[in-house]
């Protein structure tokens, strides 16, 4: 199964991985073979067959509505890369423009 | 003087309740033997110097998550983040009196066979340094071989315990899916992960479990034990239905060596009173691989979406914030944490998921419903754990299909959410051969009853020979 | 509603935050307007290995919304992952309901003068709010470069639900009646404060034309980002106005998502993602299916109460209100006191003035013995100075209330008393007098001030402003 440069290119985006053109090449390559070998669970005629998205059968598994005490804002930022205040600090959504 | 490679934990338990030593100075003489040996086996990312307890310690795969001790899962996104709270095991662990040795070495994110996708360089097998412990968790195994601990914690998502154990002559389990609590457990595919034990007998692993199992409200998808855990005693097999499924003894890529030494165990296993017949498990072994290699990637895309560098561990610049996450992703994650997260985003995206993802879902109940047919006729099925003994370090590397393949046996009771166990059962050109037992769900006591007596019966030697000369 | 032979189609999509104490995966306690990021755990900060925990009211009050909505409860609900990157969504997906929601196929009735508009609801399904985004700088201009994002993880997790419905909608009006009716809804089963301005309740319209009598339907667009129920209004008709405009130009409408600028009363392009979406739903591997049990769904039956739109029917068909008006009287408690009023002979009129300018005003509650007797001062208010109609208001809250020293002070109806006090004012103020004429008519409220203020508040302001005009007329 091949798969194309723009299928790569796609995915990396909505992966968020800002690949290497090298990476772009191999992972290319890779993935097609993967894909290859792994479409085989395409050949089994499973229309009857129910999905399972859990080996155990469990249902209504809830938590009571009480609070618990939450994290100082010092322990919730102590891993943060850069904080402002009491903020997690992040670059703007967009380019800011300068004029 | 403590021989820390033939200690078990048991007998570690017995000294300290003995009080002929304390858990201070197990503590400090596994830091020595890591001294003295870790520098060319590389087990452990990181030590804990001072024992927080009186107990036996333990070793801690690094996707385990330690409050206070840096936790990367083998990972440059992780570096320097450290956690605020313990995973409900390493809780148990320290209530049931085990302090934290250190943290072993791991493929990045759990993702491979031997330790070597580690972003802090691969670990090394204790019986022969040239090789690797399999993996993911082969710093666990490699440390427990070694007497760098008398025991680990690993994680399983399709043989990430049981393989290693097979490839450094340890034992493995994993556990039956929903025994044992993931809450802060770094995900890999949450519908598969699971921790087990690594020791170097079926009672420690036995002893182990028992700490570790049991619901957690923490983790939605756990669940109590049916029964209590036994530790094993008796030493036969009589009454226990042993089943040999075809495929998975016959399968292509097992070698030569390794074949006999499982098929050795398994007339042990009619000596000891088993009876043994065959079974077939057709479509398991066919689709296992492929069904995992879509399961597993689809849930890791997912599990890995977190790490964006907004509110813990590595960063990298960027003028706006896609560019940041881009950057701090591509820089921040290897090789085989890139490829999963690409097959799992491919495989989930619109237009594929029925054909992938959906299929695959199906596929594992058809893998289910063979292996619940198989235990209506049998309590354990045996096979060998890895198709190979310990590979050489680069074998594999350049061929993520060949690496995968590692896996063939142990991903089709992993895919089923059963247990099993993986025991040494002889060596192969000097190098350990696992076997694997699979038991129905729930059935660990089962598995610890039959790996203790062909633990005993087959009289493995546990210590890697060349440590065994230097010491 | 049809403009030039054009039909509105609207369908909205209603967000509301659920008042449970906790948040929908984790138990940090929810606190609006906490200090930022002092509501958060590892779980909500989705550090490594962190696993959700479903919050049992919240998934109560969601059936509890959907059996008020007349919807099918699942007997066997997923949650799903729902994948995008965002600063503010921590995990990198939002754990929410994907092909089988809790609550769907509903159906909603709006009382009219007609008969009843029903709205068909899809689906309610049960979400987690994402966390706050704070864009700071940037607008300085020159300097640049100094804008940042500021996260505080604090909503972060909040129980949300999420209610479709069809396009049934045909009016701007009609979608404000349904959204009001809705959300006194929720308020009474008591699952939400659903409140526009604090974003406890947020809605999305979108909005497609078609020419009457034609029944396939035209493409949509979408409008976000309206905070209250006129903004909605008046955002649905500008845009229904464009799609109009557009297609009667000979153009085509196109998929498109905009903001309503309330301050401009425009419509803006919503920010277009960079990519198509592609959420990538996958079931949530680490949460179990919800079946509810029937006992749980039979007693959240029970709780759920007697519904507004039951009283608002009742209220326009027995009672002649309209349905603004009903809206308000039909909320508890005020339903059962209109009702207490029109027993004790109350005229519908005077009770819905009583209760939506005076009560709710002062938020008082008169014992019901006292009704009657309260009415008379109310039959009479016009002649009465509003003071001494809300002390008499006031005082009958309380036992043995009568009516006579308030009527005693009924306002000076008696034109041969006010008229010389009228014309002496008039003639101490000519210039207002010649504004006035000249079609300043503002004016008229000084001169009732001045009037009231020689009488000292009696004379009755009706009296006045009527007398007043006429003199002024002429």
């Amino acid at each position: 199964m091949a798969i194309s440069r723009d299928d790569v290119l796609h995915v990396a985006k909505l992966a968020r991985l800002a690949l290497t053109e090298d990476e772009v090449a191999r992972l290319g390559e890779q993935l097609g073979a993967i894909l290859e070998a792994v479409g085989k669970v395409s050949e089994l005629e499973l229309d009857d067959v129910p999905p399972t998205s859990h080996p155990l059968d469990l249902v209504n598994v809830w938590g009571e509505d009480e609070p618990r005490p939450s994290l100082p804002a010092d322990d919730a930022l102590a891993n943060a890369p850069e904080r402002d205040g009491d903020f997690f600090r992040v670059p703007p959504a967009a380019a800011v423009e300068t004029p | 003087m403590i021989d820390t490679l033939r200690l078990t934990g048991e007998e570690a338990m017995g000294l300290v309740e003995r009080r002929e030593i304390s858990g201070a100075e197990l503590h400090r003489a596994y830091l020595d033997a890591i001294d003295e040996r870790d520098g060319e086996l590389h087990a452990y990312l990181r030590t804990v110097d001072e024992s927080e307890g009186d107990g036996v310690p333990i070793a801690i795969k690094d996707v385990i998550t330690t409050k206070g001790v840096e936790t990367t899962a083998g990972s440059r996104i992780l570096e320097g983040y450290v956690p605020l709270f313990d995973a409900t095991v390493t809780t148990r662990c320290k209530d049931a009196g085990l302090p934290i040795l250190g943290k072993t070495n791991t493929d990045e994110f759990a993702m491979g066979s031997s330790t070597e996708n580690s972003a802090f360089g691969p670990t090394r097998n204790p019986w022969d340094p040239r090789r690797v412990p399999g993996g993911s968790g082969g710093g666990s195994a490699a440390a427990v071989a070694a007497g760098l601990a008398p025991w680990a914690l690993g994680s399983d998502t399709g043989g990430s315990v049981k393989q290693p154990a097979a490839l450094t002559g340890t034992v493995g389990l994993r556990p039956t899916y929903g025994t044992v609590s993931r809450y802060g457990v770094v995900a890999f595919a949450s519908s598969l992960d699971q921790v087990g034990p690594v020791t170097k007998t079926v009672r420690d692993c036995a002893l182990l479990y028992r700490i570790l199992a049991g619901r957690d409200p923490c983790d939605s998808t756990t669940v109590d034990l049916p029964e209590p855990v036994q530790i094993p005693e008796a030493e036969d097999l009589r009454g226990l239905r042993v089943g040999v499924p075809r495929e998975m003894n016959e399968a292509e890529g097992i070698e030569p060596g390794v074949a006999d030494a499982v098929a050795r165990a398994i007339e042990l296993c009619a000596e000891l009173g088993a009876e043994v017949g065959e079974c077939e498990l057709p479509r398991s072994v066919e689709y296992g691989l492929p069904c995992y290699y879509l399961v597993a990637p689809a849930e890791a895309s997912s599990n890995l979406a977190r790490y964006d560098g907004v509110r813990y561990g590595f960063r990298a610049g960027g003028a706006t914030l896609r560019e940041l996450q881009e950057r701090t992703r591509d820089a921040g994650f290897g090789d085989e944490p890139k490829r999963r997260i690409m097959l799992g985003t491919y495989a989930l995206s619109a237009g594929y998921y029925e054909a992938f993802y959906g299929q695959a879902q199906k596929v594992r109940t058809v893998i289910a419903r063979e292996h619940a047919a198989a235990f209506e006729r049998f309590d354990v099925l045996v096979s060998p754990t890895s198709p190979t003994v310990a590979f050489e370090l680069g074998a594999r590397t350049a061929n993520p299909l060949a690496m995968y393949l590692s896996d063939l046996l142990t991903i089709p009771s992993c895919m089923a959410g059963l247990p099993g166990l993986s025991i040494p059962c002889g060596l192969s050109e000097g190098l350990p051969v696992g076997l694997q037992l699979i038991g129905a769900q729930f059935a660990e006591n089962t598995l610890f009853r039959a790996g203790h007596a062909l633990e005993r019966a087959l009289g493995f030697d546990y210590v890697p020979p060349r440590l065994a000369l230097a010491a | 509603m049809t403009t030039n032979g054009w039909e509105p189609v609207v369908g909205l999509e209603i967000h509301v935050h659920l008042k449970t104490r906790t948040k929908m995966f984790c138990r940090c306690e929810l606190a609006y307007g906490a200090p930022e990021n002092s509501r958060t755990c590892p779980v909500c900060l989705a550090h490594p290995g962190t696993l959700p925990v479903p919050n049992r009211a919240a998934i109560e009050a969601t059936i509890k919304l959907g059996l008020a909505l007349g919807c099918r409860i699942a007997p066997r609900a997923l949650f799903h992952r729902k994948h995008y990157f965002y600063p503010d969504l921590p995990k990198g997906y939002q754990i929410s309901q994907y092909d089988v929601p809790l609550c769907s196929d509903g159906r909603f009735a709006v009382p009219a003068p007609g008969g009843d508009r029903e709205i068909e609801i899809v689906r309610a399904h049960l979400e987690e709010d994402a966390a706050k985004t704070v864009h700071v700088g940037g607008e300085s201009g020159r300097i640049g470069g100094a804008a940042h994002s500021n996260v505080d993880f604090n909503r972060g997790g909040t129980p949300l639900v999420e209610i479709v419905t069809r396009p049934d909608l045909h009016s701007p009006e009609d979608a404000r009646a349904f959204l009001q009716l809705l959300r006194q809804t929720i308020v009474e089963l008591g699952i939400s404060d659903a409140e526009m301005e604090k974003g406890t309740l947020r809605a999305d319209a979108n909005i497609s034309v078609r020419r009457a009598g034609e029944r396939a339907l035209r493409t949509r667009t979408e409008l976000k980002n309206m905070n209250s129920f006129s903004f909605i209004a008046r955002g649905i008709e500008a845009e229904v106005a464009r799609q109009v405009a557009v297609w009667e130009s000979g153009g085509e409408v196109t998929q498109q998502t905009f903001d309503y600028d309330a301050a401009t009363g425009k419509l803006r392009p919503h920010r277009t993602k960079e990519e198509a979406e592609d959420y990538r739903y996958l079931p949530e591997p680490d949460l179990v299916p919800v079946e509810p049990p029937a006992e749980l769904v039979e007693r959240l039956r029970a709780e759920v109460p007697e519904l507004p739109s039951s009283r608002v029917r009742l209220l326009m068909d027995a009672h002649g209100r309209s349905y603004e008006s009903a809206l308000f009287i039909g909320r508890l408690p005020f339903a059962d006191l209109f009702r207490e009023m029109i027993k004790a002979g109350w005229h519908a009129d005077d009770a819905e003035h009583a209760l939506m300018n005076t009560f709710s005003a002062i938020d008082v509650r008169p014992e019901l013995e006292n009704l009657a007797e309260l009415y008379r001062v109310y039959a009479v208010r016009h002649e009465l100075p509003r003071p001494v109609v809300i002390e008499a208001t006031s005082a009958s809250s309380r036992a043995g209330f009568s009516a006579e020293p308030y009527l005693a002070q009924r306002a000076v109806a008696d034109l041969s008393e006010l008229d010389p006090v009228i014309d002496r004012i008039l003639a101490a103020n000519e210039p207002q007098v010649a504004q006035y004429r000249a079609g300043k008519e503002g004016l008229l409220g000084f001169f009732v001030g001045q009037v009231m203020r020689e009488t000292q508040g009696k004379a009755s302001p009706q009296v006045v402003n009527e007398r007043l005009r006429e003199k002024l007329k002429s």
